[in-house]
């Protein structure tokens, strides 16, 4: 990231905490102490499995929330209120201010993302009083939500370089939805005779991003292992698909007229 | 000969106007102006006359049709030209969550200067345009005025040599107004070159070494207001007292208006003697005689009156 991108993206982190985005955190927290409590009553046994798969499911929809609606704003509420005009008359590529606004999302999600783990932390320690060693498989499972999270905003921030907040959020969701399900479009090929739809279901599962890979949530709630070629794996599958969704984004914004 | 500090050839801009059937209307047409190094030179015209897309245009806010443009000798592509140039856009609008001091800092930040620096040069920035104690006060609380000069210190706070204002007297109050007019002066007297837009005539008559008039993306003319304006004078007025109960002179009686106590008259060069013996012997006392010229705000009100009967620049284009 160049260092003009830098300044953006702190900007940008500075914007989301003034507007009072980390609010979220509260919701969170009553949301964690109310299970942590309600589960020591219900539950025998499997406590930690509750806690677990209700926080990193929790992490995975406030961050995926958080990546779209405010994704889908980072440039066009700029373009909307014309802020960056100022900016784009210093010696600011459009590119980079493009890669900043992502990498400042980026910034407030895995801030808040890391709170959100201190508060899964203490519910899990209020209900079993321990840590285990296997708990360090949460601790990939958030890093991977975060590398899901990347992606949407990538997404989110491409959308926007040439549609509308609701056109935006909504194609979003769908390749979110989409990328979930990409596996199963794949399958859809094989039930077909025809190898032209088979080569099309083929070319679509791959071009989408799998969303799936990063879903290792219900490993990390029994405590299974993670193998480390798995997390090199989609780390490098992650970094590769962000740089080709803001190179294609930067490539649009770079090309637009602004209002 | 020096490279001039902007040049602008052929700069034409086109918009797709409607959803269905697309036509293209042309903003600008084919503008081509040469600005030289040190002038303030001023950009007029209406509403809708191009100004601001001229400016969009030279900042790369949007991107020229066709046509080229250069400031001190680099293309308006070239990210560096920026390093150059400082620009207010017209109804500035920053990040309302910042403080003045910070947005400041932000902009500094992106010219790459130290901390130290950046420290200084705020400071000093923000009491240049007399904002020394609403540095630290948030955006949102600041009025348009204030607005304007925080603008105005982002435009200037990197030293550049060419400052573009998009309209830098709107929204302020005669105080403000004069200030402004102060600091573009100071900008001349730096050595930097000044090109601003304005409707506000008078304004561009009192400060700037040449003027270029658009209208409908056309340019009409350009020069120093002396120039374009003709200084031959059309008329003299002639301010006057009556004696109570002495009647105007027949020569006068249509042509002249009360106001006040005061009369006021217009009449041809070559009559103003004989108005004058005329007023004498009726006893009338004379206050002033004022030759009129015509002023830049005629020019520009003609130019718009006989672009009115010529058909806009547009044009239906299939895309």
């Amino acid at each position: 990231m160049s260092a003009i991108a830098g300044i953006v993206a702190i900007n940008t982190f500075r914007e989301a905490v003034r507007d009072r985005v980390l609010y979220n955190l509260i919701v969170f927290a009553l949301m964690m102490i109310g299970a942590s409590i309600l589960v020591g009553e219900i539950s025998i046994g499997i406590d930690r499995l509750v806690i677990i798969n209700l926080g990193l499911s929790a992490i995975s929809i406030f961050g995926l929330v958080m990546a779209i609606f405010i994704g889908v704003g980072l440039v066009y509420k700029e373009m909307e209120k014309r802020t960056l005009y100022s900016v784009l008359a210093k010696p600011v590529r459009r590119w980079e201010f493009l890669v900043g606004k992502f990498g400042g999302l980026l910034l407030t999600l895995a801030v808040n993302t890391l709170f959100m783990t201190l508060g899964l932390a203490a519910a899990l320690f209020y209900v079993s009083r321990q840590f285990l060693r296997t708990d360090a498989t949460i601790l990939v499972a958030i890093y991977f939500i975060l590398l899901e999270l990347a992606l949407v905003t990538a997404f989110a921030l491409f959308f926007s370089c040439f549609s509308s907040p609701m056109l935006s959020t909504l194609f979003t969701l769908g390749i979110y939805v989409a990328g979930f399900f990409s596996a199963d479009i794949r399958g859809i090929g094989t039930v077909t005779r025809s190898p032209a739809m088979q080569a099309a279901a083929r070319v679509i599962s791959y071009l989408l991003p799998n969303f799936r890979n990063f879903n290792i949530i219900s490993a990390a709630s029994h405590g299974d292992a993670i193998p480390f070629s798995l997390i090199c794996q989609n780390t490098a599958y992650a970094a590769l698909y962000v740089a080709l969704v803001l190179i294609a984004a930067s490539s649009i914004f770079s090309g637009r007229n602004l209002k | 000969m020096s490279t001039p500090a902007i040049e602008i050839e052929g700069l034409t801009k086109d918009y797709p106007v409607g959803f269905w059937r697309p036509r293209l209307r042309r903003s600008l047409d084919h503008l081509t102006l040469r600005v030289e190094d040190g002038e303030i030179f001023g950009f007029l015209g209406p509403n809708g006359a191009g100004k601001t897309t001229t400016l969009k245009v030279l900042m790369s806010i949007i991107y020229p049709t066709s046509g080229t443009a250069r400031v001190r000798g680099k293309s308006i592509d070239d990210v560096r030209m920026h390093r150059e140039i400082g620009y207010l856009p017209e109804q500035p609008y920053f990040y309302d969550y910042l403080t003045a001091r910070e947005l400041l800092e932000y902009y500094a930040r992106l010219f790459g200067f130290g901390a130290a620096d950046r420290r200084e040069r705020v400071t000093r920035f923000l009491e240049r345009v007399g904002l020394a104690d609403a540095g630290d006060l948030q955006l949102r609380k600041f009025s348009k005025g204030m607005l304007q000069r925080v603008g105005i210190a982002q435009a200037i706070l990197h030293d550049p040599q060419v400052i573009f204002l998009d309209e830098p007297m709107s929204g302020l109050d005669p105080v403000g107004r004069r200030e402004v007019r102060d600091l573009i002066y100071d900008l001349k007297r730096e050595g930097r070159t000044v090109f601003f837009s304005t409707h506000i005539l008078s304004d561009a008559e009192m400060l700037c070494d040449r003027v270029a008039v658009l209208v409908g993306g056309k340019l009409q003319g350009v020069g120093a207001p002396a120039e374009i304006v003709s200084m031959q004078v059309y008329a003299m007025e002639i301010l006057f007292e009556t004696q109570v109960g002495r009647t105007l002179p027949n020569s006068l009686a249509n042509s002249a208006t009360q106001i006040g106590g005061r009369y006021r008259a217009e009449v041809p060069e070559e009559q103003l003697y004989p108005a004058l013996e005329e007023l004498r012997s009726c006893g009338a006392r004379i206050l002033s005689v004022t030759p009129l010229r015509p002023t830049l705000e005629d020019y520009f009100f003609k130019l718009i009156a006989s672009n009115k009967t010529v058909p806009q620049p547009e044009e239906a284009v299939s895309r």
